[in-house]
């Protein structure tokens, strides 16, 4: 007979991004007290109150209980046994150009798809290159501020605009806020910093990418926007990891302020390394990420394809302040093998008029467990409030895991919240229908696929989308219709 | 009309979960001709055209099983498209999520491929859709709805000639195009059929009733019983069959 359709040999797919960058790299050794904390902030020459800052957090983060109630099993952390800085070794201060970067950070990020050379740069798009603990390079900068945009380091923005720091960070997610962000808040290394002024669109997509090369080590950056009044920024992050038979923690925070008529678009195109087919090795990714829209008519968007890691542990959320704000949610969350993710979003309705959608598409193939968990709170305040969900599970073979767990709090009688979910399953006679229509099974699939996620990367900025589509493995039906 | 062979079966057998289905079916189906297989529900019609088809899961034998000269049995389901076998479905798959047009798309280009063919630009395919949706009398938000669902019957049954139409098989089985349809779309389905009709081209028409064959009159009729042909003839046999019923001509095979 011909030949069976094999899901396993569709979600057996390699991943591309599993080599290790053979470069020397100062790191700390392992273990977490103050003294690590006042190292790690005079290695990094910050202002007093950024130690302080930390260490408030440090004791916080001591107080606390590592959170278990998301749909996930692993053995415990043992947070001493991980090194929290490590940085390729580039002499005292960061390279001023491209010229003084270490070849082999470039060629790593050409490697990734991400070439940081003026020549080979992605058009339209400027680039933030975080590797390990550490910012080694951001394109495009000097174009960028010729209309006051800041796009730098995190580093360099507490260097050179301590005043916008310390007035934004952590007002979104204070460093209490859960046990993964106090411990963000205490030994953060770096991260990106987007500063937009009132009235200016930003002319580039800004991304940053995130890359995991050392052992044993944690990732913990921190991704700080603010949009002033009237603006606009699209931000797309993209993070690759090595294979490794360990499991490596990266526990990031990311923060978004919306003030009045700005709107911030957030992208993520997660692709850590998912561990083996067997459940070996691979990210923790437990992350939290926030964006508020402080301002009137302010809008935030976070659009994600989550594929990568052994767990995610992620509910980017929208604190809907500012009367007539909107919030929305695209995600596409796909897992396989072993993979377990608990990912979802919070819609908080605050203000008058509010609005937020949420679009969640799960897939699980092989053993993976797919967990949507959401909260739609509209407070008393916010009359007229209105949200939409809905949440999709596609299940690829009978071993893997769907589930669903929507939360709706709702204290005004005027708002309207609407909830939709549909699972379902790519069934072999779907499978030999499209087959009998001369299409390869793992065209089938990637169609079917295509279909149920369409809705999201719609979404995505045109620059990436087809990349995301190439990542899942998708042929494009073309420019029809 | 052409001479050339299309399908040519000896001895087909089919068993699955160890139950014998098909007891050796011959079968040969020559360029521009129409054949009507009529038989009994639960004979083994249906799957006859899923082994056709290729669909896994059956223990197939046969002493010999051709397709335009190719061994069929080992070729995957997907070569048997590219190669000009298609199945209207009796019962066409819904795919949510799935539009149509994407299916339509990504079915015309893999079989120019395979062809070495170019893939049709936007604008070429389009044109081509749009003729046939006009010849099905298929409003063109068809093409946006998701893959059969949420389809009336009828619906789905056109939606399986427009592909036929589209893809343009050397040999085009279906399997009870005409079940569940009311006279409206019966003859718009028969005139798909009927648009089909080449030179190059083998058509077989599985149905239990003759109102189809009233539209499509078959060159060569057969009686299908307990998964076997039982008797083969010119379209007299429908009227035949329609007067004496199939047990007659049966228990007439069997005396
Ligand atoms: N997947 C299957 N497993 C077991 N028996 C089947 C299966 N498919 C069909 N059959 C049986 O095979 C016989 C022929 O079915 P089918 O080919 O659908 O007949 P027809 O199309 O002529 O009505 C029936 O008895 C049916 O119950
Ligand atoms: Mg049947």
């Amino acid at each position: 007979m011909g030949e069976q359709f094999s899901v396993q040999e569709w979600v057996k797919r390699e991943y591309r991004y599993g080599f290790v960058t053979e470069i020397a790299e100062e790191v700390f050794p392992p273990g977490l007290d103050e003294e690590v904390i006042r190292r790690l902030s005079a290695r990094k020459e910050e202002p007093e109150f950024m130690l302080e800052w930390r260490l408030a957090a440090f004791r916080l983060w001591q107080q606390m209980k590592e959170p278990h109630w998301a749909r996930a099993v692993y053995p415990p952390i043992d947070y001493q046994a991980i090194s929290y800085f490590a940085a390729p070794k580039m002499g005292k201060d960061r390279p001023k150009s491209l010229a003084e970067v270490d070849p082999k950070l470039l060629e790593t990020y050409e490697r990734l798809g991400v070439p940081l050379h003026e020549r080979a740069r992605l058009a339209g798009v400027a680039v933030d290159a975080v590797f390990d603990s550490v910012s080694v390079a951001t394109t495009y900068r000097e174009k960028l501020a010729e209309q006051g945009i800041i796009f730098c380091s995190f580093s360099e923005a507490v260097r050179d605009h301590p005043e916008l720091v310390h007035r934004y960070l952590g007002s979104v997610v204070p460093p209490g806020d859960n046990f993964f962000a106090a411990l963000n808040a205490a030994v953060f290394s770096d991260g990106s910093f987007v500063y937009v002024p009132k009235g200016v669109r930003c002319p580039l997509e800004l991304s940053t990418y995130f890359r995991i090369n050392a052992n044993e080590t944690g990732q913990f950056e921190r991704t700080l926007i603010i949009a002033d009044e009237g603006s606009y920024v699209s931000y797309l992050e993209g993070c690759t990891a090595p294979m490794r038979d360990e499991n490596q923690l990266h526990a990031a925070v990311v923060e978004l302020i919306a003030l009045e008529g700005a709107e911030i678009k957030y992208s993520t195109v997660q692709n850590w390394y998912p561990g083996d087919a067997e459940g070996r090795g691979g990210i923790y990714n437990f992350v939290t990420k926030r964006g508020e829209c402080r301002g009137a008519g302010s809008k935030i968007s976070w659009i994600q394809v989550e594929v990568g890691s052994a767990i995610t542990w992620k509910y980017p959320s929208c604190v809907l302040r500012g009367e007539g704000s909107v919030g929305e949610f695209y995600s596409v969350a796909v897992g396989n093998h072993r993979q377990q993710i608990d990912s979802g979003t919070k819609m908080i309705h605050i203000g008058k008029g509010t609005r937020s959608t949420i679009i969640s598409k799960g897939i699980s193939a092989g053993r993976a467990q797919n967990s949507y968990r959401g909260l739609v709170k509209v407070l008393p305040s916010a009359e007229g409030a209105r949200n939409y969900t809905q949440c999709d599970s596609l299940l690829i073979g009978s071993r893997c895991g769907a589930h669903t767990y929507p939360t709706i709090e709702v204290a005004n009688p005027t708002a309207v919240v609407e909830h939709e979910a549909t699972t379902s399953k790519i069934a072999e006679d779907q499978i030999f229908y499209l087959q009998q229509r001369g299409l390869s099974p793992e065209d089938a699939v990637n169609l079917v696929v295509n279909g149920f996620c369409k809705e999201v990367f719609n979404n995505l900025p045109m620059e990436f989308a087809v990349e995301v589509e190439a990542l899942m493995q998708v042929t494009l039906e073309g420019a029809v219709g | 009309m052409s001479e050339e062979i299309v399908l040519e079966i000896k001895g087909l057998a089919a068993a699955i979960e160890g139950k014998r289905i098909l007891q050796g079916v011959d079968l040969r189906v020559r360029a521009g001709t129409v054949h009507a297989i009529m038989g009994p529900n639960g004979s083994g019609k249906s799957t006859l055209c899923q082994v056709l088809a290729g669909r896994a899961g059956y223990e197939v034998t046969a002493e010999f099983a051709r397709f335009l000269g190719r061994d069929l049995l080992p070729m995957a389901p997907e070569e048997r498209a590219r190669e000009g076998l298609l199945l209207s479905f009796q019962y066409p798959v819904e795919i949510p999520g799935v539009k149509n047009v994407y299916l339509l798309k990504a079915a015309y280009n893999a079989l120019r491929r395979a062809r070495g063919e170019q893939e049709a630009d936007a604008f070429e395919f389009m044109t081509l859709v749009r003729e046939k949706l006009r010849a099905m009398r298929m409003d063109e938000s068809f093409l946006h709805r998701a893959v059969n669902s949420g389809f009336s019957g009828g619906e789905k049954k056109r939606n399986e000639v427009l592909q036929m139409l589209i893809l343009e098989p050397k040999l085009a089985l279906f399997d009870e195009v005409d079940s569940g349809l009311d006279i409206d779309a019966l003859r718009v389905v028969a005139e798909g059929i009927n648009a089909l009709r080449a030179p190059d081209r083998a058509i077989v028409l599985v149905t239990h009733y003759r109102r189809l064959l009233d539209y499509v009159p078959p060159d060569v009729v057969h009686v299908f019983h307990e998964g076997r042909i039982v008797r083969s003839g010119d379209r007299s046999l429908v009227e035949t069959l329609e007067s004496q019923g199939y047990q007659w001509v049966v228990e007439e095979v069997a005396g």
